[in-house]
Parts: structure tokens; sequence; C-alpha cells
């Protein structure tokens, strides 16, 4: 289930603007891998570029080589509604589907997709709010809107409705940034738990929590104001944080900048 | 950080701030409001004012004037000025308030006496409109349903897709056409779409007076509303939720279809209700395509129908007499009856289908 990324030679665009430039990466499956670096840097974008939403953003364009096992996803006849299915993505803010039941949103990638067995759908409901550690908390009120949820609760449910459909690879887009400790750590759990099957991506601000989840750890960094953004190393998280290669993530990572 | 400040006991005498101050009473407004009423009105009665309007701008003048001096007096400058925003707010509350409630209750005044059952169930047929009041609107509330309905149902699907063009594909050149055209179409007097459509449809076709034809000039005075009002609600959806739905491997189309407008749907249902109430009481074009009758014709496609407004119209203007008056007034209630019932169900479909976030 789980896919290895290999990224080559990637660059990203808004209109005219470059915002990461010549990114060449490997994240291994059954892994989590954090990527860590200053605002802007463009940990975000090239997150995104991973399962295509960098272009749903008008005036946005991608160029370079992103391998999901052995299919480029931006081959010739690539759709990226099935990259989409595949590469599964949370987001920094909870977005449960405001017009939907707890139930609905967990559903509602299949549902859209065409699946209407509702003992297939009871069963992924069951499955995937388990997966998300929230089955306990919500089991007693699935028809209840979904935006009734906490703040913590309600990502939970976010991640339940991306590992629904089954996707290789989980994408976490700062995922507990709006949320308070306690909440964090239960994703922080999550993750850990959900790494047995899924590739994880994950970016984070914080770096306390790159070092507590991941495998492996990327730094992005940028030259100045303007100026693209680029990945400055990739190595075991303990690497990064105790020896890592370059000068400048040392600086980072202990405080000197950003 | 560097600089050191000095902690002294004493607040510093040179600003001389004190955190309370003389206030007026909770019943001030209230009292000044009804003194300058009382005083307005006497104004107004000894000077020989005939019209009551005058009375009332004097009052609303007096209780701003009153109201600042004796805030100025007792509070202060600041206060006195924010309380005097306040009584412009409620005054200018008052002044929109009033035509409306006048209106209202001035029509149900008039209406009322002529609404009976036999009023709502009868046409003109062979009624002698300026001899007798008997007679009713059976056949224009027909006509009006009916037109308003085949209007609806070309006005509000046209509208509503545009509305998702504009907002979730339209780039470049051709969606600035569109909105362009569509913010000029708001602005055509119904005039001119009944001209256009009966210079269209009837001479330059050939089509004859028809309930449809007057449809289809509301659907033009209809559409351009329907597009503005979706436009704005489909703006208000907030992208995270189409880029979540993109991320779940969704296909654009099923995400505006299943996502985008669901979200949106009690927005634009009010929009679309209240496009209607707007048409509904429309004349110029029906009178222009429509043609009016007495007697009932339930078929808009064939043959000149009534409509309400029109009715109101001939009623007033043609009968010119107590009984085509009567009637015009019990029209009018009836039709302003039908929008406000369109209004309440409007808001309740919007309270029905928005979403919930109640825990």
């Amino acid at each position: 289930m789980a896919k290895r990324i290999d990224v080559s030679g990637l660059s990203a665009y808004y209109g005219s603007t470059r915002a990461i430039e010549d990114i060449s990466m490997t994240i291994e499956p059954r892994s989590v891998t954090a990527f860590i670096g200053p605002s802007g840097c463009g940990k975000s974008t090239f997150l995104r570029t991973l399962n295509r939403m960098h272009e749903v953003i008008p005036g946005a364009r991608v160029e370079g080589k992103v391998m999901l096992d052995d299919e480029n996803l931006y081959g010739a006849n690539v759709d990226p509604v099935a990259v989409r299915r595949s590469v599964g993505m949370v987001f920094q803010r909870p977005n449960p589907f405001p017009t939907m039941s707890i139930y609905d949103n967990v559903v509602a990638g299949l549902k859209l997709a065409g699946v209407k067995k509702k003992s297939v759908l009871d069963g992924v409901v069951e499955k995937s709010l388990q997966g998300a550690n929230l089955w306990n908390e919500v089991k007693d009120r699935l028809n209840k809107p979904g935006a009734g949820l906490s703040g913590g609760q309600q990502q939970r449910l976010c991640i339940a409705r991306a590992i629904a459909v089954e996707p290789e690879v989980l994408l976490m887009d700062e995922p507990c940034s709006a949320l308070d400790p306690i909440s964090t750590l239960a994703i922080e759990d999550l993750i850990g738990e959900l790494k047995s099957q899924f590739t994880i991506v994950i970016v984070t601000h914080n770096m306390q929590q790159a070092a507590r989840v991941s495998d492996r750890t990327a730094f992005f960094n940028l030259a100045g104001v303007g100026q693209p953004g680029k990945l400055v190393e990739l190595d075991d998280t303990q690497r990064i944080f105790s020896n890592p290669s370059v000068q400048a993530t040392e600086d980072y990572i202990s405080g000197r900048f950003g | 950080m560097s600089t050191v400040t000095t902690v002294t006991d004493a607040t510093p005498p040179q600003l001389g701030h004190r955190l309370t101050a003389a206030r007026l009473p909770r019943w001030a407004p209230g009292g000044i409001a009804l003194a300058s009423i009382a005083l307005g009105c006497g104004i107004g009665a000894v000077a020989g004012l005939a019209s009551h309007l005058q009375w009332g701008l004097l009052s609303a003048l007096l209780f701003l004037a009153v109201g600042y001096a004796v805030s100025a007096s007792v509070e202060g400058r600041r206060q006195a000025k924010d309380r005097f925003a306040t009584s412009l707010v409620w005054v200018a509350f008052i002044c929109a308030v009033v035509p409306l409630v006048s209106l209202t209750f001035y029509t149900v005044q008039q209406g009322i006496g002529a609404i009976s059952p036999e009023f709502l169930t009868h046409s003109m047929k062979g009624v002698v409109a300026t001899l007798s009041p008997d007679g009713g609107i059976y056949h224009a509330i027909i006509g009006t349903v009916e037109q308003v309905l085949l209007a609806t149902l070309i006005a509000a699907p046209i509208g509503l897709l545009t509305a998702v063009y504009l907002v979730e594909y339209g780039r470049g050149r051709l969606a600035k056409a569109v909105t362009f055209f569509v913010d000029v179409m708001t602005g055509v007097p119904s005039v001119v779409a009944g001209l256009f459509i009966l210079s269209l449809w009837n001479i330059l076709l050939g089509f004859q007076y028809s309930g449809f034809s007057g449809s289809l000039a509301l659907a033009i005075l209809m559409m351009p509303v329907v597009v503005r009002s979706t436009e704005e609600m489909l703006k208000l959806v907030p992208n995270e939720l189409r880029e979540a739905s993109y991320a779940l491997g969704v296909p654009r189309w099923k995400t505006i279809l299943r996502i985008v407008l669901p979200t949106a749907i009690g927005g634009i249902t009010t929009g679309v209700m209240l496009a209607v109430a707007r048409i509904t009481g429309e004349t110029a074009p029906v009178m222009m395509l429509v043609f009016g009758a007495d007697f009932i014709n339930g078929d808009p496609f064939n043959g000149p129908q009534q409509s309400l407004p029109l009715y109101i119209w001939q009623q007033y203007s043609q009968v010119n007499n107590e009984f085509g008056y009567s009637r015009a007034w019990g029209a009018a209630l009836v039709l302003i009856a039908f929008v406000m019932g369109l209004n309440l169900i409007a808001r309740g479909i919007a309270r029905w289908r928005s979403p919930k976030g109640g825990r």
C-alpha cells in the first residue's frame, strides 16, 4: 500500500514567481518525513506539488518529476484526480464539510466516488474513525454535524476522512498548528500509528514535533526575501537534530536564526 | 526595555483623567424622545402646520438637538457626540420603518374589506366592473403564479449556472465580459425588457400575446439578480472546502455540485426568492406582453392572461370608481401577502438548509 516518492529537479511557480527551485529527494514508504524551515521557504508549496494540489491555484505550475513508485505524477496522461485519490492530504485548519454529518464527512470521498453500499460505508466509517482515534468520542452521534466537534476532534475527523479513501501517501500541512497541546499529542500519537500503513509527510513549524514524530527530516531554506526556497538537506531526524551536515540547519535548529 | 521608568504613587496631575464621570440616567434618551415629540407636536399645532410629516420632522430634529445639548452639559462633548450618533441611527431607522409599516397597514386596512371567498375564487368574466362590486381576482392569481413560475424556471437555472461559471471557472476576458453584461442587465428598466420581447417574440417571430411571452421579459429582469446573489453566495464558500474535496480525489464538477452548492444553497434560495418577489410586482412588461383578460385562462402559452399588478392598474385607472378601488386594494393585499409568503418560505429554507455548527 504505502509507496515511495522520488522527486527530482522539481520547481514550482506562482505565475512568474518561482517559489521553490530544483528540489530532489526520496521519501521512504512506511515512515514519517518532516519538513521544517522558516516561513515562506516553500515547504507547503512543495508538499502540495506531491498530490498536484499546487496547480489548483490559478497561474500556478510545476516543472520536474515526482515518481510515486514507478509512475510520474506529472506524466503526460496522468489524471490529477486519480493522483489525489492515492495521495491524501490533511490541511492546516480543520475543514470538515459543514453541510455533512460526521458519518458523511468520513465517507465523503467514497460517496462522491460513487460507493453507495451501506454495509461498506458503515465499515469504513468505523475503521477510519478508529484509525483516527475518534471513534469512542463520536460513535453515539455520527449523524450530528461535523462542524459541531471541537477543533482537535475536527482535525482528527479530517484525518479519518483522508484515510477513508485508503491513499498510499498522507500529506499533512501543519496539522497541529491550530490545536492545543492535548489535541496535538493525540494527533502525534495517531501519526505514529498511521505510519505502519502509509507514507506520511508532515510540514511543521514545531521542531520538537518534528523530532518526536518523524523518522527523517528535511530542512528547507531560502537565500533571501523574494528568492525561491530550496532543500538544504534531508537526513535521519536524529542526525539532523544532533549533528547536521550543513551549518544553516544547525543555526536554524538551535535558534540562531529564523 | 532599556529605559528606566520611575513609578510614582500619584497619577500624573497634568492629565487629570478620572475613570468615573457624570452619566445621564438610563431613561434619559427615552425621556428626551418623549419630550421632543410632545414639543414638536405642540409647536406644530400652535404654528398651524397642516402636515403631520412636518410635526414628525420637527420632533426628530428637536430630539437630536436637545439630546446633544443635554448630554453635552452633563456628560461632556465626547459622550454627547456618541449619543448624537446613536440618536441619528434611531431617527434614520424610524424614517425607514414608518413608510413600510404605514404602507402595509394602509393596504391591509383598505384591502381587507374586498377580500372574500368569492373575490378569491372568481374572475371578472361577465361582470360590469364599473357598476357592480362583484367579480374577483382568481384569473389574476392564476396568471401571476404561472408567469412567475415560468420566468423562474427559465431564469433560475441560467442565472445559477452563470454564477457557477463566474465563480468557479471564469478567468480572463470572457468572465469580465459576462460580469459587465450582468451589471448592465441589472439596470435594464422593466419597460425596456418588455419592449425587447415585444419586438423580438411578438412582432419579429409573430407569436401572440400570452403569459409565456410575459415570462420571457420577467426572466430577463430576474436573471441578473439571480446571478449576482448566487455569485456572492458562492464566493462565501471557503476555498478550503474545495481543496479538501479535491484532496479526496473528487473531480471539480462533483466538488461544485456536491460540496460548494449545498454549502451555499440557503443563500442561493434566498436570492432566487427575492428575485421572484421582485418580478412578481412588475407591471410594464406584463401590460405589453400578457395583455390582460377578464376571464380565466389557465394556459400560459395561449392567449392573453391576467396578472395581479396589471389587474390592480386596470381596476384603479380604467374602472376608476369605488368598486374598482376596492378590488385594486384587495388585489394589492393579496399581492403583498404572496410576496411576503415567498420571503418567509425563502427564510425558512435558508435556515433549514444552512450549514449547522451547533454542538
